[in-house]
């Protein structure tokens, strides 16, 4: 018992730091070869930059994995947010802090919505989620055809654009984010009782875990964290966007983050460290395609593969430790 | 309470189970009762034959995912084979009839081909079919837009769009019979035969304890491959009918997989394995298609649809769910 769970202390650095490390180097010297420079200041900050977008929604996405549960809702979310945040805004600094309270306020109720449709009448996550979604879809379908509103100045020079060094404000915001996560997940009465509710839900229950309470409350939190991500994004934008988080792909994307980042996609077991590392090994890719200007097409399809290889190496290593 | 009911159940009660299908199919008539006021001539023989066939492709695509569901996996990937084999097609056929069959004997064996390379890495890699299905969701489309330069090229021969847009005209009773309908009710009995077959009741254990079936000495990798390729090869035949009845394009197929999830769950069949029945998800896909009808026939605009589709399919899912978790 204390060795598993001495074992278990000693595995918060999962095998995507390696990947990232393994990642970077090539990338560097492919990218040399190719006569660029990888580590340039404006490369490095839009890498962090595309980290800290895909990064907030990673890091919220992983709390409901982890509870065993999934939010296919995310992208809409983001577009929302954008657009709540940009308009109740409307280029005004005099508006920022209601704006933000309001975008998360409309985030939050849509998790907790999400939350309840999973727990109280049971209907699959992946469905209730994907049906939400819908909603949101129609809801931000029939009411925009472009961007509205526009970000308060004031938002758009520190979140979306000031920064210290090479790093981002908003790079900044997502370790934040991630260093709270990672404290109620590892130090917090929640956390525990929404890994083991992820684990097994019947144990759980049986223990005395409200099962139904943690996980509204991780659905609520997912939703926040999209919020989240929509505000960053309104700020880079300069306005709301109604499509920006389909475009982006931030449902799919962030999921495929959190199991880079070794987190089973059943639930139970990860974290949002390891998280942090599959969004920057996801940027980091993209940036090399980016230096070496490869053609958007033909990154898709890599992107695709290495998705997929790299979810492949770490279920081999988990393999092999199980076997040991 | 609940673990009381883990107990195996009595005879007459599983058989209660099985008829899970009840308030999918009360959902099926009330939407037809909704159409045929909006729009009495909708039970007409003739119309109704042609509404059979267009929902053709995606019976077939929820067919082909209900394997896949029922053995415990999952394929997102269905909704891009379809785009990327519409466009293959038409170039490869590049208007010209005499490739024709060549082209469709082609696109089979493409799906056939996907679904084995989404089976193997999921079995045999070991990656979640999820994500497995979603990087072949990116490869698709990034290579299929690669492939053509982002615009489709060549066009579709008349032989190769009768598929999906001709019909038996003048049939006694019935007035129409597409070929798609033809194709489907073909398609719908081997696939309902294949469920009673041994192989059936192996995938359905596989999907309920892989762990128990690879004890009772079943092959677990290869009967979930052969799901996967079967829905390959759903989505090849899906995206011949689709070719032919909207011709070509990047949208052909997109969101057919959410669509062709949603259709099986509808049909009371449980996402993770072990539990449904395939008549079930052809069933789910007929009340999707039936939903989209009633929103056209109400005038519901196109961009409030996705809001009706998601508070229904939320309705429906919850109706039957809260059905069979009170049993």
């Amino acid at each position: 018992m204390s060795l598993l769970s001495l074992r278990a202390a000693r595995r918060p650095v999962p095998g995507v730091f390696v990947a990232l490390a393994i990642t970077l180097a090539v990338g560097w010297l492919i990218v040399m070869i190719d006569g660029g420079q990888l580590f340039n200041q404006s490369t490095t900050v839009s890498l962090l930059h595309v980290a800290a977008g895909l990064g907030l929604v990673a890091v919220g996405q992983t709390l409901v994995i982890l509870g065993g549960s999934l939010d296919l809702s995310v992208a809409y979310v983001i577009s929302l947010s954008t657009l709540v945040a940009a308009e109740t805004m409307n280029g005004s600094d005099g508006a920022l802090l209601p704006a933000i309270g309001l975008a998360l306020t409309v985030s939050a109720a849509v998790g907790l919505l999400n939350g309840l449709l999973v727990t109280r009448l049971r209907i699959n996550a992946f469905i209730a989620t994907l049906g939400v979604g819908l909603l949101l879809k129609g809801y931000l379908d029939n009411g925009y055809d472009g961007p509205a509103g526009t970000t308060s100045p004031t938002l758009v020079q520190t979140l979306g654009y000031q920064r210290i060094g090479p790093v981002p404000l908003s790079f900044l915001l997502l370790v934040a984010v991630t260093a709270a996560c990672w404290f109620a997940l590892a130090r917090t009465r929640f956390g525990h009782h929404l890994v083991a509710v992820g684990g097994d839900p019947e144990v759980a229950r049986l223990s005395g875990v409200r099962n139904d309470r943690v996980l509204v409350v991780a659905h609520m939190l997912c939703s926040l964290c999209a919020g989240l991500t929509g505000i960053y994004l309104a700020s880079r934008l300069g306005s709301g966007a109604p499509r920006v988080g389909t475009e982006g792909l931030y449902d799919l994307e962030s999921i495929a983050a959190v199991v880079i980042g070794g987190t089973a996609l059943a639930g139970g077991r990860g974290g949002v460290v390891g998280t942090l590392g599959g969004v920057l090994l996801l940027a980091s890719i993209d940036a090399i395609f980016n230096q070496l200007e490869v053609d958007a097409f033909f990154k898709q399809v890599i992107r695709g593969a290495i998705i997929i290889a790299a979810v492949a190496v770490y279920a081999r290593r988990a393999m092999r430790k199980a076997a040991v | 309470m609940q673990l009381v009911k883990r107990r195996p159940l009595p005879p007459q009660l599983a058989r209660v189970r099985s008829g899970g299908l009840l308030p999918l199919l009360a959902i099926l008539v009330v939407l037809l009762v909704l159409i045929t006021v909006r729009q009495p001539d909708f039970l007409a023989p003739a119309s109704l034959m042609s509404f059979l066939g267009r929902s053709a492709p995606l019976i077939l695509l929820a067919a082909g995912q209900y394997f896949v569901i029922v053995s415990g996996e999952f394929d997102l990937s269905v909704g891009s084979l379809v785009t990327a084999q519409v466009v293959v097609a038409a170039r490869l056929i590049d208007s010209d009839p005499s490739r024709t069959w060549p082209v469709v004997l082609v696109l089979l064996a493409g799906g056939l081909a996907v679904g084995l390379v989404n089976g193997l890495i999921t079995t045999r890699l070991r990656v979640p079919s999820f994500i497995t299905t979603l990087g072949m969701f990116l490869i698709l489309v990034g290579a299929v837009y690669l492939w053509s330069n982002g615009a489709p090229k060549g066009g579709l021969s008349e032989e190769f769009r009768r598929f999906g847009r001709r019909a038996f005209e003048d049939v006694p009773l019935l007035g129409r019979m597409p070929y798609a309908l033809v194709i489907l009710l073909i398609l719908a009995t081997l696939a309902v035969l294949l469920m009673r077959s041994d192989f059936g009741r192996v995938l359905v254990a596989v999907g309920d304890n892989p762990r128990t079936a690879e004890l009772s000495g079943v092959r677990v990798h290869r009967t979930r491959t052969i799901a996967f390729m079967l829905s390959g090869l759903a989505a090849a035949v899906a995206a011949i009918l689709i070719g032919g009845y909207s011709g070509v394009s990047f949208q052909a197929g997109a969101g057919l997989e959410f669509g062709a999830i949603t259709a099986v769950v509808l049909g009371g069949v449980a996402l993770g394995g072990g539990r449904g029945s395939i008549v079930g998800a052809m069933l789910g896909a007929l009340t999707l298609e039936l939903l989209f009808t009633l929103m056209n026939f109400y005038g519901v605009s196109g961009a409030l649809r996705p809001t009706v589709q998601g508070a229904i399919i939320l309705f429906a899912v919850a109706v039957s769910t809260r059905r069979s978790t009170s049993r």
